[in-house]
């Protein structure tokens, strides 16, 4: 598989990523639980710095597509790739290497680090640091220590947290959280990131906040963003493609306003009109 | 003092715990050499030094892991063998006594470290309490294996067996390990400054580490292990590099304690001396260095103090150890100990709170 097989009636890749390789493709992937088929058939293409949306009800996988993605869970079928490389029988921690970040849907920071450490723990990979340096603070230690600290400190900045940098993680505000863990995953360099619910538990203005924010990742990182998001508002506004999940399957594909008037979809959210229900 | 409190909470926990163990020597040595200090206690020294390490080497695994390992005394024992048999092999080549006792705390450290790197491998890959099984039995079968180990040394060499004396085969050589009777004729070449100098050197590697990205590595694993995946660390990697650590200190200590004596049977380092040094770490506080240092001290000399109860010793030290535990898990305890010492004091040694003492309270 390591050719890259085209889908062009699935492609919703934006216009402007066309003459590009997609950053992330899935083929038919699917994953089983004992008897029970979580995913199936799941093939989507997502463009190089294209912003996409996943969306279904509750229980339909949608969180388990991130956790194939991520190879938390090892798929049972298809094959996943990324910028063209496929990520099979890769851990998870190379699987960052590769190029996805991710957050969670519950938040898990390392909640009794300081801010500026979380965002440190995500620079891991990039910190030229060896353990003999790390254990005598001797040769690159300090610079690497140095280059570390400003590449954080430019990231808090970027989500107006350079004021917090030092208090403790776990006594942010929640919508503080949530920045702080896009930052963490931003800080692993990553060509794609996956965000879990980003929007949950927000209100009004801090999720326009937010979504502005998406904007700026994909402006200024130049990377592509797939998140789930149960806030339609969000999701209409700012994803370039919507792929919807229903049941492990994807039902529908296309730009917002295909989506939004797409019967299946409609179907799968608000439920199939009875026969009798025209003439009640 | 503002401005002390300003400064990194890192830095100054090893300011802290640098000062504490320098001003100890610099009250403690001046006494020992005038002969101002009783010999029970002056016989203490080393030893309280060497457990000082072995609890420093723990919290390593338990406290910035947040592994729970119960075997740590095999890798004591495993380093105060190895140290003793490399001391004795090289006694005619170095005469210098300091340099002898280097190289064999270094050949300690090693040996200590291939054990953790061979317990680890397997290991630390599982998730759960794998390790703390696996280490347990670990301590009992090193603690047996060294039971019937023979060693003996002559011109041509070091001699090994697990039989008995006569199978060494040696001619005119002199016994280092010898069964069940353990090491004998060690010579006693460490000394107080010899186990400060020890805790010195495993205060500057802990705390460097702590405050580098392989110790942020560790103590994202023990927070938030999924997280720490999904950041691109290689758990399996950090895990071994803090557990292998941890072992080497412990090697290291168990030569300058067995240094200390004539002789030393494998049977010092079983079960209850890794629940001993375990329980110097629980109650120091897991994650925090200062705490750990003060608790070994106050705690290995606790026994001492209660000679006076005679039979009753052991008893009153298990309530006293309850009692501690209980008021330091106490928040009203916590609050009146923070408003009387001052935050500095409450403050200054913990590094990081670990998950479970939040819970208790």
């Amino acid at each position: 598989m390591d050719k890259m097989v085209p889908y062009p009636s699935n492609s919703i890749v934006p216009e402007r990523d066309l003459d590009k390789k997609p950053i992330l493709e899935t083929h038919h992937l699917g994953v089983d639980f004992g008897g029970l088929t979580a995913v199936d058939d799941f093939s989507i293409t997502v463009g190089r710095t294209e912003i996409s949306g996943l969306i279904g009800p509750n229980g339909a996988g949608k969180t388990t597509v991130f956790n194939l993605l991520t190879n938390v869970y090892q798929p049972t079928r298809g094959d996943i790739m990324l910028d063209g490389m496929t990520t099979a029988r890769k851990t998870c921690f190379q699987v960052n290497k590769m190029g996805i970040a991710r957050t969670f849907q519950n938040i898990r920071l390392f909640s009794n680090m300081s801010v500026l450490d979380n965002v440190k723990i995500g620079l891991h990979n990039s910190i030229n640091q060896n353990l003999f340096s790390a254990m005598t603070h001797l040769f690159n230690y300090g610079k690497s220590e140095k280059a570390a600290r400003d590449e954080a400190m430019s990231l808090l900045e970027f989500f107006d947290m350079q004021d917090v940098a030092d208090s403790e993680a776990g006594s942010l505000p929640y919508g503080a959280q949530r920045r702080l863990e896009i930052a963490r995953a931003l800080a692993t360099h990553p060509k794609i990131i996956l965000l879990d619910e980003p929007a949950a538990g927000m209100n009004p203005s801090e999720t326009s906040e937010l979504m502005e924010n998406i904007r700026r990742i994909r402006d200024n990182f130049g990377i592509a963003v797939l998140l789930i998001e149960h806030d339609m508002k969000l999701v209409m506004n700012i994803c370039e493609g919507i792929c919807v999940l229903d049941h492990g399957k994807v039902i529908a594909k296309g730009s917002p306003d295909e989506i939004k008037s797409n019967p299946k979809v409609i179907e799968a959210y608000l439920g199939k009109k009875k026969e009798g229900d025209a003439n009640a | 003092m503002r401005k002390f409190k300003s400064i990194n909470k890192f830095t100054r926990t090893g300011i802290i715990s640098y000062l504490l163990v320098i001003l100890g020597f610099a009250i403690i040595f001046p006494l020992q050499q005038l002969g101002l200090i009783n010999h029970s206690l002056s016989g203490q020294l080393v030893p309280i030094c060497t457990y000082i390490v072995m609890a420093l080497s723990l919290n390593l695994t338990v406290g910035f892991l947040g592994e729970l390992s119960l075997g740590h005394a095999g890798f004591v024992s495993v380093g105060a063998f190895s140290g003793v048999i490399a001391a004795a092999g090289l006694q005619d080549k170095i005469a210098f006594e300091p340099l002898r006792l280097l190289i064999a705390v270094i050949i300690g450290g090693i040996c200590a470290g291939i054990v953790g790197l061979i317990i680890g491998v397997p290991v630390l890959r599982l998730r759960g309490d794998y390790l703390a099984i696996v280490t347990l039995a670990f301590g009992e079968i090193i603690k047996n294996i060294i039971n019937c180990l023979y060693v003996g040394v002559d011109k041509s060499g070091l001699h090994i067996s697990m039989n008995d004396v006569k199978s060494l085969g040696m001619e005119n050589g002199k016994i280092i390990l010898n069964g069940p009777q353990g090491a004998v004729g060690i010579d006693q070449i460490s000394s107080f400054t010899a186990g400060v100098i020890l805790i010195l050197f495993a205060l500057f590697i802990i705390l460097n580490l702590v405050n580098s990205k392989s110790g942020r590595a560790v103590m994202a694993i023990r927070d938030n292990r999924i997280a720490a995946e999904s950041v691109g660390i290689n758990i399996s990697k950090y895990k071994l590099i803090a557990f292998i650590t941890s072992s080497v200190l412990a090697g290291m200590a168990g030569v300058v304690y067995a240094m200390n004596y004539s002789t030393i049977v494998a049977k010092k380092f079983d079960f209850n001396t890794s629940i001993l040094i375990l329980v110097f770490v629980v109650l120091g506080g897991m994650g925090n260095i200062v705490g750990t240092i003060i608790a070994t001290v106050v705690l290995y000399m606790l026994p001492e103090l209660l000679r006076e109860f005679s039979d009753f010793r052991m008893l009153i030290y298990a309530v006293i150890l309850i009692v501690v535990m209980l008021l330091t898990n106490n928040e009203k305890v916590k609050l009146i100990l923070s408003n009387t010492t001052g935050k500095l004091l409450s403050k200054s040694g913990k590094i990081i709170k670990w998950k479970g003492s939040a819970d208790n309270g």
